[in-house]
């Protein structure tokens, strides 16, 4: 067929499957850069790092005090979106009403500092997280492929969480004020509403998102202090393709271009590794504001 | 320059030496004023003479302030503009600030009520512009510009506040709105509240106020009464450069 | 300042002149001493860091496009060169110029896709673009992947001078600096450079009069991205390898942190900058791992407190324009 061999379908389906996985963590991370992005108005260098701070510390409450990975499903946010809001009240808000740049310059320093504190002391190779035993066990036979339980999971829990979100910031009160403070912060204030909390609070939310996509890796990516310096790139990408402009456009972006990445894998694997990057050098020559941007 | 005070001994809104910087402008050079309990007071000048920028100073929105500013005999300077809203002032801004991300139902309740009586009920207010009845589901961006201004009174009619900022509430509107709006601030006069208005038209302003104040330059040039208005026309002709 | 700011700085007789002056026989003097002072391999690795955050700060400094990939120019140029002079067997001064050519195509089409793209995602795409080029390099025959290009001949610089020669190479390598750093200096202030200045304070007013904005940052973007090839090109032909480090996001970061501590948007920071960043590697080679933490932590702290940096906090308190 393509390539000098052929592809079977268990072949296709295996990588559309693992596609979607990608597609599920680029769709949960480039949620929540855009969530931080449309508040802030600064790109959370630091993302890929605290998505790497996620996956630890679901290893952490497993290992040092027994707590499974429900409990990490629920903690590991709870606690790296708490770490976030701090970063954000300390460091961050300080360089509010500055240059953009100088918040992407402080976050990419953080990232560096938080990467290389983990490699230093767990070293460069992985450390192991198993598939909780809910959701371990032989792969479910759908006729056309075998659909291991856990990556299912994955894949709806993802999608269910990214239409939560967009569903809390499109649909409900909650919602409303953060899209009114994105588009006007200064007379949303001005109404008595304490906008300076909100920013941190929004900041801590686009983080445990990081976090929550990092507890999800864990069982299948293993949990490295790199992985998060291997995604941030291709998530980038994505949300270049994508745009920040709308909620709706980044989680599907995020979902159809790791498909498109896992379907490279199948009949073209060299490229599999920069089809992301093509895509959004042609993005940028025909739409530089994305697929979903707004032209500020 | 005052008349005959009303009941309330305290000026719900006292402004002295009030300046203000937009960044490195230095726009306002001391203004002086102040609103009775219950009045209509009237800000008049011309383009660029202060008078939006007094109404952002007294909301907390401006770069920078000094001078002084007491709402119901507290001083304001120094508050957050989220603070100085509690103490039940709101503003109606000129761009109007209708949220085009939110619809006309959201634009309305997004302003927390920040008295615990609350300020009108929906009912009321849908009373008073039945048109946003209609509209309550398209966006806020969709809104013709009568529709938008009437919305932006309406939203911060709920919260209870009782001290509103109302900056140029009929320019580009047309003659019918203008009266809708006339009546709906008359209305809100005799329920007690207290209003400071921006308007480059004093012929509507005339029909509301009890007193003007004369900006020019950053500063409080004149001052009169609403029953001195005839006798101050050719000035104020002058001051306005009509 | 004075009506024409060209004329003026280039004039010996204004006040921007001598300040300019002064600075610039300082530099060549340390230039000069240096490898009587210190280790001359580890002075011409500086300098070719040196011209690699001046061509940096031109983007970030004087047109304020921030390239979170500027490495994949450093990289790219040196791989090119080192290929040129290993395997086709070219003079020194030939490989360094098929680098830089090289990297001044891939800042062409870099530059096309980024430029039209404001700033924060003109970030995130440098971010992308140099990632697929490591990959790119990773891949690549010609790299030898992990290993790099190793052994590359220093070779006689125009078929006469002997660069094996420490003395002959240090002076190649000064001169190519200095080149370069005059480069961006008459970039910056010329014409050209006054219209960066413009495009950088307000871009719509810019437009509005008739400025064809995006060529300007275009071309700005090449020349910093064939200065730091320049600086790449170089540093092969002194270390006598290419490896994946020059492509790698590390090497992005690093020179992002070599500008923001010299002083970004001034002349000398950067080689301010580099001097120190690099001196802070070689003497706290000893805590290892721990160099990049540190560097992160001086980074954070410079954004949150030291903004102008070394050189920009001198220029402030001395009231002159380095």
């Amino acid at each position: 067929m393509f390539l000098g061999h052929a592809i079977t379908a268990q072949q296709l389906y295996g990588q559309l499957l693992v596609g979607l996985i990608n597609g599920s963590f680029y769709a949960l991370l480039s949620l929540g850069l855009a969530v931080i992005f449309g508040m802030l108005n600064i790109v959370n260098f630091a993302h890929g790092a605290l998505y790497m701070v996620g996956a630890f510390v679901a290893y952490f409450l497993l290992h040092g005090l027994g707590l499974n990975y429900w409990w990490a499903l629920i903690g590991s946010p709870l606690i790296v979106g708490a770490l976030g809001a701090l970063i954000e009240r300390t460091l961050l808000y300080r360089l509010r009403g500055l240059d953009p740049l100088y918040g992407l310059l402080l976050t990419f320093g953080l990232a560096l500092v938080i990467q290389r504190l983990f490699q230093n002391y767990f070293g460069a190779s992985g450390l192991p997280y198993d598939i909780p035993p809910g959701l371990s066990g032989p792969p479910r036979n759908l006729g056309f492929m075998y659909l291991p339980n856990y990556r299912a999971w994955v894949i709806v829990f993802s999608a269910a969480v990214c239409f939560s979100t967009w569903f809390l910031i499109e649909k409900t009160k909650l919602g409303a004020y953060l899209r009114a403070a994105t588009e006007n912060p200064t007379l949303v204030r001005a109404f008595g509403v304490n906008v300076p909390r909100m920013i941190t609070l929004t900041y801590g939310f686009g983080v445990a998102l990081a976090a929550l996509a990092g507890v999800l890796a864990a069982p299948i990516n293993q949990v490295r202090p790199g992985m998060g310096a291997d995604i941030i790139a291709v998530v980038f990408a994505v949300v270049v393709i994508g745009g920040m402009g709308s909620i709706l456009g980044s989680i599907v972006t995020g979902f159809v271009l790791g498909m498109v990445e896992g379907l490279t894998k199948v009949f073209y694997p060299e490229a599999s590794n920069t089809v992301i990057f093509v895509i959004m050098a042609i993005v940028l020559l025909i739409k530089p504001a994305g697929l979903f941007g707004r032209v500020a | 320059m005052r008349e005959p005070a009303s009941a309330a001994a305290e000026p719900l809104l006292a402004v002295a030496g009030l300046q203000a910087w937009y960044g490195e402008s230095h726009i306002l050079h001391g203004v002086d004023f102040d609103v009775r309990q219950g009045e209509v007071v009237t800000l008049l000048g011309r383009n660029g003479a202060g008078k939006t920028t007094t109404l952002k100073a007294i909301m907390g929105i401006v770069a920078k302030r000094k001078g002084s500013a007491k709402i119901a005999g507290g001083e304001t300077i120094g508050l957050s503009s989220d603070r100085i809203a509690r103490l039940g002032v709101a503003i109606c801004p000129e761009e109007r600030g209708v949220f085009a991300s939110l619809n006309v139902r959201e634009n309305l309740m997004l302003p927390p009520k920040i008295a615990r009586e609350g300020g009108l009920t929906l009912e009321r207010i849908f009373t008073l512009f039945p048109n946003l009845a209609e509209r309550l589901n398209s966006g806020g961006g969709k809104l013709s510009g009568g529709e938008q201004q009437m919305l932006a009174i309406a939203r911060i009619l709920r919260t209870g506040a009782r001290f509103l900022m109302l900056d140029e509430p009929t320019e580009g509107l047309a003659p019918v709105i203008i009266q809708q709006i006339g009546r709906t601030i008359a209305e809100l006069k005799r329920e007690g509240f207290t209003i400071l208005l921006v308007e480059q038209n004093f012929r509507f302003a005339s029909t509301v106020a009890d007193r003007y104040f004369v900006m020019e330059h950053g500063r409080v040039i004149d001052a009169f009464a609403d029953s001195q208005l005839s006798a101050n026309m050719e000035k104020l002709h002058e001051y306005l450069g009509v | 300042m004075s009506a024409n700011p060209v004329a003026a700085t280039m004039n010996p007789f204004t006040r921007e002149g001598r300040e300019f002056g002064v600075v610039f026989v300082i530099m060549l003097v340390l230039i000069g001493a240096a490898p009587f002072v210190a280790y001359p391999f580890f002075v011409m690795q500086a300098l070719c860091f040196a011209l690699f955050a001046c061509a940096f700060n031109l983007l970030i400094g004087y047109v304020g496009l921030l390239s979170f990939g500027h490495a994949m120019f450093l990289g790219s140029a040196s791989y090119v060169c080192a290929h040129a002079a290993k395997v086709w067997g070219l003079d020194p001064e030939l490989a360094i110029l098929t680098g830089v050519a090289c990297s001044g195509l891939l800042g062409l089409v870099a530059g096309v896709l980024s430029i039209r793209s404001q700033g924060i995602y003109f970030a995130m795409i440098t971010v992308a673009l140099s990632q697929m080029i490591y990959f790119f390099c990773v891949e690549a025959p010609f790299t030898h992947g992990e290993d790099g290009i190793q052994g590359v001949p220093q070779g006689r610089a125009f078929g006469l001078i002997d660069l094996s020669r420490p003395a002959a190479l240090y002076v190649f390598t000064a001169a190519i600096f200095l080149f370069g750093f005059l480069a961006v200096y008459r970039a910056v202030n010329s014409p050209f450079g006054e219209i960066l200045k413009a495009i950088r304070e307000n871009e719509p007013r810019a437009i509005s009069l008739g400025y064809r904005v995006a060529r300007y940052k275009l071309a700005a973007f090449v020349l910093s991205a064939a200065l730091a090839g320049l600086a790449g090109a170089t540093k092969a032909i002194v270390v006598q390898n290419a490896s994946l480090t020059d492509v790698g996001f590390a090497m992005s970061g690093e020179v992002v942190l070599m500008t923001l501590l010299g002083g970004m948007g001034t002349l000398y920071g950067p080689v301010v900058g580099a001097l120190v960043v690099v001196s802070m590697q070689n003497y706290l080679a000893q805590f290892g791992q721990w160099v990049t933490v540190i560097q992160g932590a001086v980074f954070v702290a410079c954004v949150l407190t030291f903004r102008r940096g070394v050189v920009g906090e001198i220029g402030k308190a001395l009231k002159w324009s380095i």
